[in-house]
Parts: C-alpha cells; structure tokens; sequence
C-alpha cells in the first residue's frame, strides 16, 4: 500500500490529482489523506482528515510515503522509518503562503531516503523506482547541542 | 528547581513533532502543553494540555479568538519559561509570556532552511533565546544555531 499525505491545513489539488490519475494504473492500493479539497478520487480511497491513530496505522502499513514537504511529514517518515517522496508546494499555484517548502526540499534533497519530485512530470520515474532506501530516525549529534542550550537557558 | 513552570506551545503537525523532539530538553519540570489539534497530546503522551484554536495571517478574525485563548491559558499557567517551535500561536505564547515575566526561547521551525520564517521574525523581540536550525539562517538574521532536529 502507498499511503499519501497532504496536511489537514490547506488544498494540494495538483499532487491529490495527479496520484489519483496514476493509481489509476497500479495494482498497490493507494489512500490518500487528502486536507480540504473539492476532487472527487476515482482510484483511491481519500480522507479529508485522519484522527491520530489511524493515520499511525496507515503510515505503519505502507510501502511507501509521499507528502507535501512538510517537516511534519518527514519526521513522521523518519520515525517510522519509511522511504519518503515529497512534491513540495508552490506559492506561485497558491499552494502555501510563502515557499518555505521549496527551501525544506531543497536542504533534504541529498538525505538518503528523501526523494523530491519537484514537478507532478517527476513522480513517475519515483514511483517505478524499485529499491527506494527508508528514511533514517534523527542524528543525534544534530539534535543534543540543541536540546543542551535549551536545557541551560532554561536552568 | 523542579517546581519551575513550564508551557510548552506549538500548533499542530510540523511545529508540535519538533516540540515533542525537544521534550528531552525541558522535560524534568512541570510542564503544560499548548497546541492546536484535539488529539495530538493524547497521541504523543504529552499531559497535561490545553487545545486552543489555531491561527495564520491569513485568518485575522480566528487569529483574535485564538490570541485570547492563549492570553488565558497564559494567565492561568504563570510560567516561568515559555518555549515554542512556532507557529503564529507561538508567538502569541512568547508575547504575553514575556509581559508576565518568563523566560522566552523561540526555536524556530526546520522548514525555514532559508530565511527566518515570518512568526520567527514576528517573535523576535519577545524572545529571550531565538534559535534557528540552520548555520545560513543564523548568518543572516542573528538568530542563534546550536543544531537541529532533523
């Protein structure tokens, strides 16, 4: 199963299209957490929203992930440990306020793990990848100095 | 020590993993969580927690009814320390934090590898400690960088 995300804040039409247009085609079952949207899927199975658990669960139980670039669902890949395709959105398509998440693509394009598709023509070739490597949990040697300075600020 | 007040503030998704990655940080104290989605404190163990309505600049008048939720919560809580990982509830956190005394560190989220993000800008004068998570954030706003959470 491919288990896709886009938030619960704002539309992502242009990728929860695209991968509905595509599950057309595949075999694996595709569920798509889709956020607002007006699209009515033809090929897989969407939800507006999921409550906590049973996004756990779908996450649990895919193959593979593919999300907006959110940290949120980066962190989610890398504790779970699951290879991850991100299609970051676009203020000029009025996808986000801002292109924050160009900038987060473009700093972990080269993590193993991560694979960005910078436009839906990208996601093909991603998608028939067959050895796509999981995303590894946080360096520890990135996130200790931060959580010691906060700890001493705070002390 | 331990009887140091904590409140701990992000809104739900990106900003409250990266709280909940820095709980190692702060967890020792008495804390109270403050976030956006009903659910998440429950899903990352994270109690005691009050749920406020969450707010963008792209919605002013929830932005009000939100900014009085958090006041409240912050009245009601008197923390020593205020820590946030954004977004706009966050600073809103660090603001009135900061009016009633506490100590403010503002760290801000690890999408912004590029610029500060306009909450961080936005918390700056009201935070004690302003980190980011990038060396070329720090270069260019003054933020501090220590590491990051990804």
């Amino acid at each position: 199963m491919i288990f896709a995300t886009v938030g619960t804040q704002l539309p992502f039409d242009r990728l929860v299209a695209a991968l509905d247009q595509l599950a057309r085609d595949w075999t694996e079952e595709l569920i798509i957490q889709t956020g607002p949207t007006r699209l009515r899927l033809e090929n897989a199975t969407a939800y507006p929203t999921l409550e906590p658990d049973r996004f756990d669960e779908f996450v649990e139980s895919a193959r593979l992930l593919i999300s907006h670039a959110g940290i949120g669902s980066v962190l989610t890949a890398m504790t779970c440990r699951k290879p991850l395709i991100v299609v970051p959105r676009r203020m000029a398509l009025a996808e986000h306020r801002n292109d924050h998440q160009l900038a987060t693509a473009r700093q972990l394009e080269n993590r193993s793990g991560i694979y960005v598709a910078w436009q839906i023509s990208d996601l093909p070739d991603l998608l028939n990848e067959p050895n796509l490597i999981p995303l590894e949990p946080s360096n520890a040697a990135q996130i200790d100095p931060l959580i010691r300075r906060i700890r001493g600020f705070i002390s | 020590m331990v009887g140091k007040r904590i409140v701990a503030i992000a809104s739900g998704g990106g900003h409250w993993q990266q709280l909940m990655l820095l709980r190692p940080a702060f967890e020792h104290y008495t804390v109270h969580f403050v976030t956006t989605m009903n659910g998440l404190p429950e899903k990352f163990d994270a109690q005691p927690a009050s749920i406020v309505p969450d707010c963008n600049r792209n919605k002013p008048f929830t932005a009000i009814y939100s900014a009085l939720a958090i006041t409240f919560e912050m009245f009601k809580r008197r923390p020593h320390v205020v820590i946030s990982t954004g977004a706009l509830p966050g600073v809103i956190g660090l603001a009135v934090g900061r009016l009633l005394g506490a100590r403010t560190i503002w760290i801000d989220s690890v999408a912004n590898g590029e610029e500060m993000s306009m909450s961080g800008n936005l918390a700056r004068p009201f935070a004690g400690l302003w980190l980011t998570q990038w060396e070329t954030v720090a270069e260019q706003s003054g933020a501090e960088f220590v590491g990051r959470v990804i």
